[in-house]
């Protein structure tokens, strides 16, 4: 059986950040993603990114990956591409299949799952003709694949992300004939709405679709408005006619992998449902096992990457590569620099859900402690302390 | 507009006749600082927590433009009110293709995306330093100062 120290599942932003910490401090390291390409999202990623300079603001997604990518390479990170995770234990044992042909199986000390997210979808008549899909899914077919998903669009959900897409579909020269929001105001920043406004399109408020209408593929969509108790005002309804529509109306954490393995859970509406518990080293309650990126509450790019450092750094320190004092010294920065990303009216409201997991954490070890249990495997090097004292 | 007006960075009626000013329409508490950190002036300030609005001291300001095509928002402009007795300037980013070439006359819109004013192109920049964010300048009839911010894009050829 192969044996490995790290083992990374997921290439993206936070997994590749995962890697290459771990990579520096020494470990033997592999990523395994089922893509055939390492990145994850930041590969669609075309616009320019918020931060600070120390986060590569203004500089676009895809630049971003490129300089992971090369960092990755540098250090010679082995990476298995094309290859799905199917299974893990509490032992980490992991069970891949590679080129969906062959079954590996892998022993590693310390797992870190990066696995992102995925799109949610909502149901209404229709929504299995062609031409309904996620925005994602939109967004990877022109950015990606070259291939230009629809000619009119309309586009469901004004967060970041139906934003941002709807501003890369007029890009590729699609027309994108609405935003539809079923909250009374629109979600994502007021600069990313500014940019497709100023560029014609309209925002529909208090707006969902009722139905997708077409024989083979989408032809038109009936939209309807909403009252304030979110149901559908009778008469108020519109055709418009469209070939597409795109669904962009949140995101949910993919946790399979943590479930496996036993990982506790917390759920948290702001953070896209359940997600990992895990302590201030991003280590969940299975020790060994970390989390980080979007697998362990939706953020964003830049934030992955933050968190990705940090579960690399604290596993390359559980095995023994930093010394406390310097581990201490690189987590405390790391921190800094994301609670630098977690403020303002957006951020604070991400940092507030990302500290309930941390208090969860805490609240358990108490209450394992208080129980007169041993605390269950999961315990960090402070925590460790406490179970040693008992 | 009445929100923009009492942002932080937005210029009051006398500092348009400073010459070419930014105008930075950005009013929300977003994690982001280029444009802070691209001004080789340092006329913006956004400091600490980056979450703060920028500010903007336009006597520090050469009207460079470097920070318009850094905002990952696209929110900042340039306006020269003053560009000549009868038209104003504005210098915008702009990401779509197939770019306007300089002399050719556009429709230029205002924050709705709605026509305001025919304007004609006078430069066009597309440094690779700016990584395919477009500056366009265009002049304009005076009048529609506070309305008009960027261009109606273009048929494809
Ligand atoms: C449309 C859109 C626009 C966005 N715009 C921005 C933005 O402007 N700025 C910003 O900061 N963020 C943005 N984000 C968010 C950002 O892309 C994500 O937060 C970020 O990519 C999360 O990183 P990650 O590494 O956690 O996950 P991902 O990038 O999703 O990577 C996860 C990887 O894990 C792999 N994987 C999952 N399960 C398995 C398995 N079982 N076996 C093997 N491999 C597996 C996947 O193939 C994938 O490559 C956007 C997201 C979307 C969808
Ligand atoms: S135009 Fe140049 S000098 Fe003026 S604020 Fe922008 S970057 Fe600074
Ligand atoms: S760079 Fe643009 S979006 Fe970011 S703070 Fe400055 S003006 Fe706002």
């Amino acid at each position: 059986m192969n044996e490995y120290e790290v083992v990374i599942v997921g290439a993206g932003p936070a997994g590749l950040s995962a890697a290459i910490e771990c990579a520096k401090a020494g470990a033997k390291v592999l990523v395994i993603d089922e893509n055939n390409q390492p990145g994850g999202q930041l590969f669609k990623q075309i616009h320019k990114f918020f931060g600070s300079k120390e986060h590569k603001a203004g500089i676009r997604g895809i630049h971003i990956g490129e300089q992971l990518l090369k960092e990755t390479e540098e250090l010679s990170i082995e990476v298995w591409l094309d290859s799905e995770v199917c299974g893990m234990d509490q032992d980490k044992s992991i069970w891949i299949t590679k080129q969906k042909e062959k079954s590996h199986c892998i022993q590693a000390k310390k797992i870190i799952i990066a696995s992102g997210a995925t799109e949610n979808s909502i149901p209404f008549e229709g929504w299995t003709l062609p031409g309904v899909m996620g925005a994602g899914a939109a967004q990877t077919m022109m950015n990606c694949h070259r291939v230009l998903p629809g000619k009119r669009i309309m586009m469901i959900g004004s967060g970041n992300v139906g934003v941002i897409v709807s501003y890369q579909l007029l890009q590729a020269g699609a027309e994108v004939v609405g935003i539809l929001e079923a909250a009374p105001v629109l979600g994502g920043y007021g600069v990313h709405t500014a940019k497709v406004r100023r560029a014609g399109v309209p925002f529909y408020t208090g707006y969902t679709v009722k139905q997708a209408l077409g024989k083979e593929h989408v032809e038109a969509a009936e939209i309807v408005k909403l009252d304030s108790n979110w149901n559908t005002v009778q008469g108020s309804e519109r055709i418009v006619e469209v070939d597409t529509i795109c669904l962009a109306v949140g995101l949910t954490p993919l946790i399979e992998l943590a479930w496996l393995s036993g990982c506790q859970f917390t759920y948290l509406d702001k953070m896209g449902g359940h997600v990992p518990i895990h302590n201030k080293y991003m280590e969940t309650t299975v020790k060994g096992i970390y989390v980080a990126g979007d697998v362990s509450g939706i953020e964003e790019a830049s934030t992955a990457m933050e968190e990705g450092r940090l579960a690399g750094i604290s596993a390359a320190w559980s095995l023994g590569y930093y010394d406390n004092e310097k581990a201490d010294m690189l987590i405390n920065e790391e921190w800094r620099r994301l609670n630098l990303l977690r403020c303002g009216q957006f951020g604070l409201k991400r940092k507030m859900s990302k500290d309930e997991i941390l208090i969860k954490w805490e609240e358990m070890q108490d209450a394992n402690f208080k129980n007169n249990r041993s605390p269950f495997d999961g315990g960090t090097q402070a925590v460790n302390g406490i179970s040693q004292s008992k | 507009m009445e929100e923009l007006k009492l942002s932080t960075a937005f210029p009051k009626a006398n500092d348009y006749q400073r010459g070419p000013i930014p105008i930075i329409e950005c009013t929300e508490e977003i994690p982001c600082n280029p444009c802070e950190t691209v001004c080789p002036k340092g006329a913006i300030k956004v400091g600490n927590p980056i979450t703060n609005q920028p500010t903007i001291d336009f006597s520090q300001c050469t009207g460079c433009g470097t920070c318009i095509a850094k905002c990952p928002g696209l929110a900042i402009y340039i306006l020269h009110l003053n560009y000549n007795e009868k038209e104003a300037l504005i210098t915008f980013p702009f990401e779509y293709l197939p770019l306007p070439q300089k002399g050719q006359t556009i429709s230029l819109v205002n924050r709705l995306g709605e026509s305001v004013c025919v304007g004609r192109v006078v430069k066009v920049i597309n440094h690779d330093l700016y990584d395919h964010t477009a500056l366009i300048s265009a002049t304009f009839s005076k009048e529609h100062y506070e309305n008009v911010v960027s261009m109606k894009r273009l048929d494809k050829e």
